[in-house]
């Protein structure tokens, strides 16, 4: 199957620390992957070396056959909902949509305006009176109206309270079903991932510490272990081995 | 890319517009005024002796109190319109994005971030340069009658549109000046990616370079023209130092913007005024007389009036060339450096 993204001996560096280093990930499309790891395990900086808003200190990665932002055209593939999901406080919902128009040659106006008026959202309230759950559909909206092949969120449910978050990823599945995009998207907590996602990588101290299909994944941890687990087990165990690891050097 | 910068540009370009209107609604009924006092003053058609107009003309209009305030008041409005073009256009268009996060969403629509920033810098360069423009046009129309008999008079001269402070507030050098200091703004955004201190850099950087431009660049920007010519001293109107220097005013050099002017002896020194006896206890004939023996001369520097257009296009090409390589500097540094 072809990869969707595709990199190798990946890393930042910031000053003189590494926020990631030596990623090489082969994620075939047609997933939903969860990207998870403890706080300031690198998500984002990987998350942003996929969109293309960082540049890499060391090695390749290739997303969607191409380099990340590299032309309008490779833009026009991948769709990215930031952390925190910013928008533009001064702007109506309306105003987004036409931004989204104007910005994109594959935008699909229809399923932008079924979105909006799905979510009852106001199109002449102005993003910064929003709620977050709001504010986080509307830049998803944005997002998925471009009709990108892979789809990249960035902790989307970190600021939502339980009942959006769960409509939230509900929404994000149903989405995904219908426009057959890859995605990935980030989390700290297993447990949001875990409704959704059918791919992992689990990120620790800015190193890959597993990544696969979740129902191998979960098999090869079985038969390490001996022990039946459930995934939060299997992720909590790849993390604190990477302690034991930064521990011993 | 142009709606997006067009939408988000919208609520200051108005504010622009509604101020334009309104000073163009002052400066457009009083200077229609203005040039009616040039016109009943006969100076359109006078050709020799025209003092006595100019003084006429020149009294009606400082009789108004509302003349000398708009003249000073349209050298402020140009000379701030710049500044604050840096400040509230420039400063923020790249720290308001990424102070908000918001260029993490302008960056994933299908529009490269060099094109992003090109149309941006391009689009609200344009509307400074525009804006500035009819300004300008506005307030240097105004002011034509006064300039044309000669000058705004203050205290020891007249201000003519060449002297370094009505220069940069008259014609096309303040459109230079707001290309400048637009793109001053964004570059100090780009660099320091927040808005205060963005903006409390670009208007150093702004008001150091007006200060230098005057005084270091312009005077050089052509050699000056010397001159030495023998010079009847004229007692009542002749100026003395502090130092005992003495200094004859220029009067055959209309518009001219005057570098020195100084009193010279036959041997080339300076002059300085002595102790003479013709004039402390003489009559004024005897002094004139005395002076008359000295054969002084005035030696002076300084740009002929009919240079004024080309250091206006000079200093206009400089400012210009200036913020094109600013500007080129934003679009390479947000294409290469990326900012995330």
């Amino acid at each position: 199957m072809t990869a969707v993204i595709e990199a190798r001996g990946l890393g930042k560096r910031y000053r003189n620390r590494w926020a990631l280093a030596d990623c090489t990930l082969h994620i075939p499309a047609g997933h939903i992957a969860g990207l998870v790891g403890p706080n300031g395990a690198g998500k984002t900086t990987l998350l942003h070396l996929v969109t293309g808003l960082l540049a890499p200190t060391t090695g390749t990665i290739e997303v969607a056959g191409g380099p990340p932002a590299a032309t309008k055209a490779q833009l026009a593939r991948v769709g990215f909902v930031a952390q925190d999901a910013p928008v533009y406080v001064g702007l109506s919902v309306a105003d987004h949509l036409r931004l989204g128009a104007h910005l994109n040659p594959r935008w699909d106006a229809q399923l932008a305006t079924q979105r909006i008026s799905k979510l009852s959202l106001d199109p002449h309230r102005k993003a910064g009176r929003l709620s977050g759950g709001q504010r986080a559909q509307l830049a998803l909206t944005l997002a998925i109206a471009k009709r990108p092949q892979l789809l990249i969120l960035d902790e989307p449910v970190a600021s939502l309270d339980p009942l959006a978050r769960r409509d939230f990823l509900r929404d994000l599945t149903e989405a995904t079903g219908e426009h057959q995009m890859s995605v990935m998207l980030s989390s700290h907590l297993v447990a949001d991932l875990e409704r959704v996602c059918d791919y992992l990588i689990v990120l620790a101290a800015g190193r890959v510490q597993a990544a696969g299909e979740v129902t191998g994944l979960l098999t090869a941890y079985r038969n390490r272990t001996g022990t039946p687990a459930g995934l939060e087990d299997m992720v909590l165990s790849y993390m604190s081995s990477n302690e034991q690891l930064e521990g011993s050097r | 890319m142009i709606w997006l910068t067009w939408r988000q540009f919208r609520a200051q370009g108005i504010a622009a517009a509604a101020a334009l209107a309104v000073l163009a609604v002052i400066f457009g009924v009083t200077g229609a005024h203005l040039a009616h006092l040039y016109d009943v003053s006969g100076l359109a058609t006078c050709r020799t002796n025209c003092a006595g107009l100019t003084n006429t003309f020149v009294t009606s209009m400082k009789a108004d109190a509302i003349y000398p305030v708009l003249f000073i008041a349209g050298l402020g409005i140009l000379y701030l319109t710049p500044a604050l073009i840096g400040l509230f256009w420039g400063a923020p268009l790249v720290t308001r994005e990424l102070e908000a996060g918001t260029f993490r969403l302008a960056w994933n629509q299908s529009v490269t971030r060099t094109r992003w920033m090109a149309v941006k810098l391009a689009l609200i360069g344009l509307a400074a340069i525009v804006t500035t423009g009819l300004l300008s046009l506005l307030t240097t129309w105004w002011a034509d009658p006064i300039d044309r008999a000669g000058g705004f008079p203050v205290s020891g001269g007249t201000l003519t549109r060449f002297s370094p402070l009505l220069f940069g507030a008259r014609d096309v050098a303040p459109v230079g000046y707001a290309a400048f200091a637009f793109a001053l703004g964004v570059t100090a955004g780009v660099l320091v990616r927040r808005l205060l201190p963005a903006m409390a850099i670009t208007l150093a950087v702004f008001l150091a370079v007006q200060v230098i431009m005057p005084n270091l660049v312009r005077p050089h920007l052509l050699p000056p023209v010397t001159a030495t010519e023998a010079v009847t001293v004229n007692l009542s109107t002749a100026i003395v130092s502090h130092n005992g220097t003495y200094t004859v005013p220029v009067t055959g050099l209309p518009g001219a913007w005057i570098f020195s002017n100084q009193t010279i002896t036959p041997s080339g020194r300076v002059f300085v005024l002595p102790d003479i006896p013709a004039c402390a206890s003489g009559s004024q004939q005897q002094c004139q007389a005395w002076f008359a023996t000295q054969h002084l001369r005035r030696q002076i520097s300084y740009q002929p009036a009919s240079r004024y257009w080309a250091f206006q296009w000079y200093e206009t090409a400089i400012y210009l060339a200036l913020a094109v390589v600013l500007a080129g500097f934003c679009v390479w540094w947000v294409r290469y450096r990326r900012l995330a």
